[in-house]
């Protein structure tokens, strides 16, 4: 292939492509296969991959009008013109608003207007709008050892660590193009010695409340970095544990993938400790505490389910609020698939008598939550305050599901 | 003059004045698309803008959706000139791939100081 200045582009052959590869990757399969194959193979080149591996699954980020803007849009378009169809199972991750509530909740017409198109568009190439970061909890549900294509980086780190499925933290478009061949280089954390943690953390601090687990996240994952952490002395974990924890590392450093002594299940199928490893003490969390907590005390908003809220935080927030008034408006996000089953067990209706409500494929990290113009926010998600304080400009307040339900009940933030 | 080559991850020639980053650096929420300047508190770039600059830092961090947004900062005219990290990851890699912007890796970034004057030529860099 020739670039517009005449020079060769770099070939793949480092990388072992097999006959029907190699065919896409000369386009003689159609422009779509190849710009993905294309995408793909500068990726293998770059992680030194000796091949492709088929994928069991994709999750698919980029959907957000707020991320993606128009430049997103036209891309997007394009491939759609070109009749591009996904050739693995693949799930959305949210959008900026509420698809089916939107003009109720305040959301601007134009940014839902351009937020449906993009859903459409994914739609048609046979991706399952499933709008929601945690895909694991409706439906794309992969097993132990297998390969996967995901983006969205809660979820990579939850499909890693929770699961023991093997997947790097692709890009929203890295991510489509492997569902649209249904393979990803195998790089990475595709890769047995890869997979072994670098970064040992001695955990002597208390862990005792839900938010712990999250403030935790924020320093480990500054000292981790790229690293693959392995937490020793955490107390028996709920599964919403680790999705905060790795949330809030993927937010606070870049790791996709961690192990936690004893509960984990690859630390439980054998040695997940590198020979050349750092060791880290953790004794107090309120550096993390401190730096999660910028707002005041008066709370003008109160943001729950940051990765989106599971049936059973759902659940624990209902039983919280049951009978009670919220002074404070108070949002809890999930999937659309999650809040059909909140709605058949009776706890939407729990939550949204009290004011508060239950909201369906989007979060505080991907909706315009700046045009709400909210001074203080109140958040139990460590990832929420990270892209809250910078990209949406409003100052926050972090801490257990207990105190952000006080939060909304009083309009305060106790201490 | 000092050249140097690293690990090509986008062919193209490019250059300018090299802004230089010690720390990771995340693009959704760290950079906004429509200025260019870096929003995030943590980055040691803080308030300053990569429009047109040679962007050095040592790899991406943060989302995923990263890539769109060096694909939107291209729209608006404000993406760097060029790339140059220590180690890429994918989000940035891609991001540069489908945004069409020069980029290498594998290089020691110590070498480079903000300000410097670099030119990117497909694997190579060439400072001053």
């Amino acid at each position: 292939m020739i670039i517009p200045d005449g020079r060769e582009l770099p070939k793949s052959d480092q990388m072992k492509l097999t006959k029907e590869e190699q065919s896409i990757y000369d386009g003689e399969q159609g422009e779509v296969l190849q710009k993905a194959m294309e995408i793909l193979v500068a990726l293998g080149k770059i992680y030194d991959a000796e091949e492709l591996v088929p994928i069991r699954s994709v999750q698919i980020a980029g959907v957000s009008y707020k991320n993606l803007g128009e430049a997103g849009i036209e891309y997007l378009e394009w491939w759609v013109e070109h009749n591009a169809n996904v050739q693995a199972f693949s799930t959305l991750n949210p959008a900026g608003i509420d698809l089916g509530r939107w003009k109720e909740l305040g959301f601007k017409e134009d940014f839902s207007k351009n937020q449906h198109h993009i859903v459409d568009l994914y739609e048609k190439m046979g991706i399952v709008p499933t709008c929601t970061c945690t895909p694991y909890e409706i439906g794309n549900l992969p097993k132990f050892g297998d390969h996967l294509g995901w983006s969205e980086s809660s979820a990579v780190s939850f499909a890693n660590s929770y699961i023991g499925a093997r997947t790097n933290r692709e890009g929203g478009p890295s991510a489509l193009a492997a569902a649209l061949v249904g393979k990803t280089p195998c790089y990475g954390y595709h890769l047995d010695d890869v997979r072994k943690a670098n970064a040992v953390f001695n955990v002597s601090a208390d862990i005792s409340s839900d938010a712990d687990f999250g403030a935790l996240g924020v320093l480990a994952g500054r000292e981790t970095k790229k690293g693959v952490p392995y937490f020793k002395g955490l107390p028996a974990m709920r599964t919403f544990n680790f999705k905060q924890l790795g949330a809030s590392m993927a937010a606070s450093g870049s790791v996709a993938l961690y192990h936690v002594h004893g509960q984990s299940p690859e630390s439980r199928a054998g040695d997940m400790i590198a020979e050349d490893h750092e060791e880290f003490d953790i004794e107090g969390l309120d550096e993390a505490y401190e730096y999660l907590n910028t707002g005041g005390d008066d709370v003008d908003f109160v943001s729950m389910g940051c990765p989106h809220a599971s049936m059973e935080e759902i659940m624990i927030i209902a039983n919280m609020l049951k009978g009670r008034k919220v002074r404070s408006p108070l949002w809890i996000t999930t999937s659309q698939a999650t809040s059909c089953q909140a709605t058949a067990y009776g706890y939407k209706d729990i939550i949204e008598g009290t004011g508060a409500k239950l909201i369906s494929d989007t979060c505080m990290v991907v909706s315009p939550i700046e045009d709400f113009g909210y001074d203080t926010v109140a958040t139990n998600s460590a990832k929420g305050c990270y892209y809250m304080q910078s990209w949406c400009n409003v100052r926050t307040r972090y801490g257990s599901m207990r105190q952000c339900i006080d939060a909304a009940l009083t309009g305060r933030w106790q201490k | 003059m000092r050249e140097m080559s690293g690990r090509l991850i986008k062919n193209g020639r490019a250059e300018g004045e090299a802004l230089v980053s010690k720390k990771p650096l995340s693009f959704l929420g760290g950079i906004d698309p429509k200025t260019g300047k870096v929003i995030d508190r943590e980055s040691d770039l803080y308030g300053q803008s990569v429009a047109g600059k040679v962007l050095v830092f040592p790899y991406g961090k943060g989302s995923t959706v990263g890539s769109y947004i060096i694909l939107w900062m291209k729209k608006e005219g404000v993406n760097p000139s060029a790339i140059i990290n220590e180690s890429s990851e994918p989000i940035v890699c891609v991001g540069a791939i489908i945004s069409d912007i020069p980029m290498v890796d594998k290089i020691d970034l110590s070498l480079i100081e903000n300000g410097d004057h670099v030119r990117v030529d497909g694997e190579k860099v060439i400072i001053g």
